[in-house]
């Protein structure tokens, strides 16, 4: 590879001088060898690289005041509108970011919880509908159904939000597949019970396996993808700007530097240009500071009473949902899933109940001491009253399931007998979707605030560093103009 | 040619056993007999000389103590390990209210929970997967499985089995317009379905290469035998090997599948119990004669199987139970 000769970087005469007075450099602007074979004949005679001449003008140009003048000028415009653009660049950014959390990321990563919690609820009313056979009520049935659009709705929105052939994307596209492979199998099921085949009750063992190996790590895999790409927008939006606030700082001193060697030539203590240029990096300084620092706050605000407590509902709602599945299938699979709890091989489900309960006990305590309002207290606080009263009755289950008398054990988990656990459940899940609510708009509230705390302030920078750059050449201009 | 020199020497093999039981089961149809001929080329005698199914204890033998039935008594259930996907063996019908377990395995139980315990209803139901039946009673999950279980030497390693009280084999189950037709070369090529750790699947091993083609694919195993009737039901597989009670329990949920061949071995099912609990053995073998003397058997048979195992007016082989010969 060879360079071609930078003779047009530096032409001759060039009456803008963009290069401080420093002894001229080595480097690729002057190769001393290797001139390209056009540039030869022309530049045999004078034997010198325009790049030297300029900065030999340059040179002669500083010996005299008005060059000096010029010189300077041409600094401080282009430091004020490098401040400008930088400080432009650098907020739009994080306004975009920002707007991110608000409108894309968040969104996009409560649809993703959103879909793996309509999953579990439709695994779970399936599971429910079974066990209950003809007893099974419309509203298991009609809330399946809803469980299933909603699923399917949400997976659109995150498709289309999602970038084509990204992992997320990919995933998406999988669950797409396997929803009605899902459903089909639910369906099969159904038939079969109906026609009192006991190959329904394997079509549903079917649609379990497909929901809990394949689909839910799915959804659970693009819940995690999108969480992390909220996080890096918070990150992107949070993080200060330090390029532009250190150009401003430096724009300002030299702005000071300029006007002191003014006060010290002339004697005369302002000049108007450059007062008006210093007024207005000081404002663009103060604005990105200020401005970015109550967008951060709002930020913050929006993650430590929004994110945070959602994170830990949606654990919550999953764990509830968990639960409410595997208390379910204790009673369907009657022991045939086993596992080994020290040397003792115990129901794999009654087992899996007993841990979601305590996760969910966790997550409730957790939301608790995360909500900072009583709104946000109470659904959590009667959640938790809820989830105990379903505690107790499912130990009451648990033990007629464990002497024998399946039959009032299965009355009181499907909602037959009296005093049934599926009421608890379904007050959990309600309360728990009320404090979803209330997080999200306590989220939308404080990253709204956040993200309008930035509003206008890249275009403000970029007009208000022109008008700067403006008022620096203009007062220089106005010194200059008394030599002539 | 060799397939018929087999054939030969299994039949040879086989009738001095055939006519022992032939005396016992004198409704036993030609075609029942041609099958006990197949058979024979699977089914072997255990080390000890003697068939897996003659092996239990006489209910009148025993010291007289009974731990283990006194046991049942102080606890007041009998605890059964079962199947709860058996169409007609031991099931959960969708559309019974109380979501009882049915069947002919669910009656036999109740039977012998009634002459221990007194009360036929103090049973508690535990549905253990086909691969955990010897583990459920080695680790004292269950009193005893009922749950369509062949009586094999291999297993009389690990549990004790109560007299025979259903006699069955093997048998091929397929799509009705499907080109298999049975235990043999047509299942070329096929994916072939079985339970983990089934009798079944054993066979299939044992005979690949040599009863059934080598192309045969017999990697699709499943946790419980209905499961197979899903993966056929959705094309996943071709053919279902399974004990043929089993399989027409299958076939009668689907009218498109159709048993395929006969019967291709001779299995006896028993009670499983813990090799130790000796005194329980000899309890279920005395129910088991009383069972059957009473018609108790006849009647739980007429319930459940006869629908789906006596096809076309015919009675099954396994129409009439199977003899008890103790050791």
């Amino acid at each position: 590879m060879t360079h071609p000769p930078k003779s047009s970087a530096a032409p001759p005469g060039s009456s803008v001088p963009t290069v401080p007075a420093v002894p001229p450099q080595p480097g690729p602007p002057a190769p001393p060898t290797q001139p390209g074979p056009a540039a030869v004949p022309e530049a045999g005679p004078r034997r010198r690289t325009a790049f030297a001449e300029g900065v030999d003008q340059l040179r002669a140009a500083a010996t005299t005041e008005p060059g000096r003048l010029r010189i300077i000028g041409a600094l401080l415009a282009l430091l004020v509108v490098a401040f400008g653009a930088v400080a432009a660049w650098q907020m739009t950014d994080r306004a975009s970011a920002a707007d991110d959390v608000l409108n894309s990321s968040q969104p996009l990563s409560s649809a993703a919880a959103d879909i793996y919690s309509s999953l579990a609820d439709a695994n779970t009313q399936a599971a429910s509908g079974y066990l209950a056979g003809p007893q099974e009520k419309p509203a298991m049935r009609k809330q399946y159904q809803k469980d299933i659009d909603n699923a399917a709705a949400k997976l659109v929105t995150a498709a289309a939000n999602s970038k084509a052939g990204s992992e997320s994307a990919k995933t998406i596209a999988d669950l797409n597949k396997l929803l009605p492979t899902y459903k089909g199998l639910v369906e099969t099921a159904r038939a079969n019970n109906r026609l009192g085949y006991p190959v329904g009750g394997a079509y549903l063992r079917a649609a379990n396996e497909t929901m809990q190996q394949e689909m839910l790590p799915k959804a659970e895999r693009l819940y995690e993808r999108e969480n992390q790409r909220l996080n890096a927008d918070y990150a992107d939006a949070k993080a200060f700007p330090w390029a532009a606030a250190g150009l401003g700082v430096v724009a300002l001193a030299a702005l000071v530097w300029a006007q002191r060697r003014n006060f010290l030539r002339t004697n005369r203590v302002l000049n108007h240009g450059l007062v008006t240029a210093s007024a207005v990096s000081v404002v663009v300084l103060l604005w990105i500071t200020v401005g970015h620092t109550v967008a951060r706050v709002g930020l913050n605000d929006s993650y430590d009473h929004g994110v945070r407590s959602l994170n830990v509902l949606h654990d919550a709602r999953i764990a509830s949902l968990t639960a409410r599945s595997d208390e379910n299938l204790a009673l369907i699979r009657r022991g045939a899933d086993t596992t080994k709890v020290g040397d003792e091989q115990k129901d794999a489900y009654a087992v899996g109940y007993d841990t979601q309960i305590a996760d969910l006990a966790a997550k409730l305590d957790q939301a608790g001491s995360l909500a900072d309002d009583s709104a946000g207290k109470k659904p959590v606080t009667d959640a938790n009253g809820f989830m105990k009263a379903w505690k107790d009755r499912h130990g009451v289950a648990q033990k007629w399931s464990d002497g024998g008398d399946y039959q009032k054990a299965r009355d009181k988990v499907i909602g037959v007998g009296a005093d049934p656990t599926s009421v608890c459940f379904e007050n959990v899940d309600a309360a728990l979707v009320k404090a979803l609510d209330h997080e999200q708009a306590e989220f939308k509230d404080a990253a709204t605030g956040g993200r309008d705390a930035l509003t206008g302030l890249p275009y403000g920078a970029a007009i208000l560093a022109v008008l700067g750059a403006a008022g620096a050449v203009l007062g220089i201009g106005r010194r200059l103009s008394e030599y002539r | 040619m060799a397939v018929v020199c087999a054939l030969a020497l299994a039949f040879v093999l086989l009738l001095p056993r055939t006519g022992a039981s032939g005396a016992g089961s004198t409704t036993s149809s030609s075609g029942g007999r041609l099958t006990h001929a197949l058979q024979a080329a699977v089914e072997k005698k255990c080390t000890n000389g003697r068939y897996p199914q003659d092996q239990s204890l006489s209910p009148s033998g025993g010291s007289g103590s009974t731990p283990n039935v006194d046991a049942i008594k102080k606890r007041g259930r009998l605890v059964v390990g079962v199947d709860t996907n058996s169409y007609r063996w031991g099931y959960l019908d969708p559309n019974n209210a109380d979501g009882e377990l049915e069947g002919f395995d669910i009656d036999l139980a109740h039977r012998i929970a009634g002459d221990i315990l007194g009360d036929p209803g103090k049973v508690t139901f535990k549905a253990i997967p086909t691969s955990r039946r010897i583990d459920a009673i080695k680790n004292n999950e269950v009193d005893m499985v009922v749950r369509t279980m062949t009586i094999t030497c291999e297993r009389l390693g690990d549990v004790a089995f109560s007299a025979p009280y259903f006699k069955t084999g093997q048998q091929v189950l397929a799509l009705r317009n499907s080109t298999i037709t049975g235990y043999d070369k047509s299942l070329a090529g096929k994916r072939v379905c079985s339970a983990e750790s089934s009798t079944a699947y054993d066979n299939l091993k044992a005979d690949k290469g040599h009863g059934i083609p080598a192309s045969t694919d017999i990697t699709t195993v499943v946790p419980n035998q209905l499961d197979c009737l899903v993966k056929l039901q959705l094309g996943e597989v071709d053919a279902v090997v399974t004990d043929g009670a089993l399989a027409a329990s299958q076939a009668a949920q689907d009218p498109t599948v159709a048993l395929k061949g006969g019967l291709f071995t001779d299995e006896y099912y028993g009670v499983a119990m813990k090799k130790t609990s000796t005194d329980l053995v000899r309890q279920v073998n005395r129910t088991l004669e009383d069972y059957i003397k009473d018609g108790g058997w006849a009647e739980s048979y007429r319930t459940w199987l006869h629908p789906t195992m006596d096809q076309g007016g015919k009675k099954s082989a396994s129409a009439t139970p199977p003899e008890a010969h103790y050791k």
